[in-house]
């Protein structure tokens, strides 16, 4: 069964803009899934739908055969706790040292008050570290997060995320802020965190590049509908151009090969 | 467009500008004489008046010995002022907090829920805190607790419009991430946005404290009570010398308390 079923999912923004138009896809365990598309086109907003940031106005969805198109209280808090999320802007309380940001990963198993106060087991600190240490971040653990590079930050990102212990990883736009350099990391590391744990990963990416060659498979959105969803190998260089709607040679990715 | 229409048309733009500039000035010397007409200000008198002003103040507002004498009652009313502004300050700090957070966008209930707490707190902003003073005096009569809410209800709507706007400026982003690990209000609230304001808050409290000791004296003149009532009591004995006393040591309280404060802040920051 496929541990992500998304059906006909549709959403509007005030009767009015519609981000996405009867979507439908689904994402099979284990599996390292990119979403491509132009701004605008509802990337965000399907992420956002997944983790319930954004109640979707029509459609279902199912996260590990469980409906969750709908659930409240201490169920969404449950499957919250089960997809993790990474950000464009890292999105870390910039004032608290990592190891707090990366503890923050727990809240959602905790108690109100326990939670609120900032009470955390040792088995939990442990693993914090045990995480810090995977990322390469063991050094930077009792800094503040504005000290921080901005790869660096996402590593913290990621680090939330994993305490999570999710099965799902929702990665929106993890590399657009980033440098070359600090892109690759990033990249690497959510690729061998989906070897390595088997967690799922489900990346939205502006540069097409760096989804043909870390994802084994492509999900393409134009104007809030799938207009490609195949092996990332298959994708063609008219695909992409009919996904961001632009005529030969009007994208980046052309300026190269024209050399 | 040819090069001459294009020059002739930037050069509109300039003679525009000083034509702007010109009429400006004129109204606002033509408001100036119709407010002095009517009011009958005379610019020239009141210049000239000056020094005479001046003499007036170095003769009589001068600390003499004996007002130094009454220094020992006027710090102790004073410590009692500043007592009362920083308590009224951080009550009204708590409560602000809480209202704020009902009425930023990103942590707000309900948006009518929200715009109920805006038009809360402006109200209680913008009734002068004297004027509340007056009107409490009718239930608490020349009593402390005049003092203590008079000060409290404009602290409290003027520290949740500013805890509303420090709320929305820190926390949308990290609001977002930790509602999406799953962590409930409360905990968005301790562990997100207390952390990513509370530098912003403590500035504001402080700023407060400062503006109220300012407000207290005027208030204690109307309530009788702290600094204020001091101030009240050497001047109707005409005893200007204790009087200005009075004011300077209030001066010397917050330029100490402006000092101090700065240096907490550059800590905190």
């Amino acid at each position: 069964m496929a541990l992500l079923e998304v059906k006909n999912l549709s959403k509007t923004y005030d009767n009015v803009t519609t981000a996405l138009q009867d979507i439908s896809l689904s994402v099979e365990e284990g599996e390292f899934v990119s979403v491509i598309g132009p701004s605008g086109a509802g990337k965000s907003t399907l992420l956002r739908s997944i983790n319930r940031l954004v109640d979707a106005s029509q459609g279902t969805i199912l996260f590990d055969g469980q409906d969750i198109t709908r659930v409240k209280g201490k169920e969404l808090r449950r499957v919250r706790t089960k997809t993790g999320m990474i950000f464009q802007h890292y999105n870390l309380v910039n004032r608290l040292s990592v190891i707090e940001n990366v503890l923050h990963g727990r809240l959602g198993y905790k108690s109100a008050l326990s939670g609120s106060v900032g009470y955390y087991t040792e088995g939990e600190k442990e693993q914090a570290f045990v995480i810090l240490s995977k990322l390469g971040l063991t050094e930077q653990a009792y800094k503040r997060c504005d000290e921080l590079s901005g790869g660096q930050k996402q590593r913290v990102g990621i680090a939330r995320a994993l305490m999570q212990e999710p099965r799902l990883i929702l990665c929106d736009e993890p590399i657009a802020s980033l440098d070359p350099g600090s892109s690759k990391v990033i990249m690497d590391y959510l690729r061998e965190i989906n070897k390595t744990m088997k967690i799922t990963c489900l990346v939205n990416l502006h540069q097409v590049e760096v989804a043909v060659r870390y994802s084994e498979r492509i999900i393409g959105i134009t104007g809030g509908t799938v207009v490609y969803d195949g092996p990332a190998g298959e994708l063609s260089e008219r695909m992409i151009h009919s996904i961001y709607q632009s005529a030969e040679g009007g994208l980046i990715t052309d300026v190269r090969e024209r050399q | 467009m040819t090069e001459g229409t294009k020059a002739s048309k930037s050069l509109s733009v300039f003679s525009r500008r000083k034509r702007v500039y010109t009429v400006t000035i004129l109204c606002v010397l033509a408001l100036f004489f119709f407010a002095s007409a009517v009011t009958r200000y005379d610019p020239s008198a009141g210049l000239a008046a000056l020094p005479r002003a001046f003499l007036w103040i170095v003769s009589n507002l001068v600390p003499d010995e004996k007002a130094l004498t009454r220094l020992p009652n006027i710090l102790k009313k004073l410590t009692e002022t500043a007592l009362l502004s920083v308590a009224v300050t951080v009550t009204a700090a708590v409560f602000a907090f809480f209202f704020s957070l009902m009425g930023s966008k990103t942590t707000r209930p309900s948006e009518p829920a929200a715009k109920a707490v805006r038009i809360t707190a402006a109200f209680f902003r913008n009734v002068p805190d004297v004027v509340w003073a007056i009107l409490l005096m009718f239930s608490f009569g020349q009593n402390i607790l005049t003092g203590f809410f008079a000060l409290f209800f404009t602290t409290f709507g003027m520290l949740t419009r500013a805890f509303i706007e420090t709320v929305d400026e820190v926390s949308a982003d990290c609001v977002e991430a930790l509602h999406a690990t799953g962590a409930t209000y409360m905990q968005t609230v301790f562990q997100g946005i207390v952390p990513s304001s509370v530098s912003e808050i403590l500035t504001w409290v402080l700023f407060m404290i400062e503006t109220n000791i300012r407000s207290s004296t005027l208030i204690g003149i109307l309530t009788g009570t702290g600094i204020g009532y001091l101030f009240d009591l050497y001047y109707k004995r005409l005893d200007y010398a204790s009087a200005s006393l009075v004011v300077l040591s209030i001066v010397v309280l917050v330029i100490v308390l402006e000092t101090i404060t700065g240096k907490i802040r550059k800590v905190i920051l």
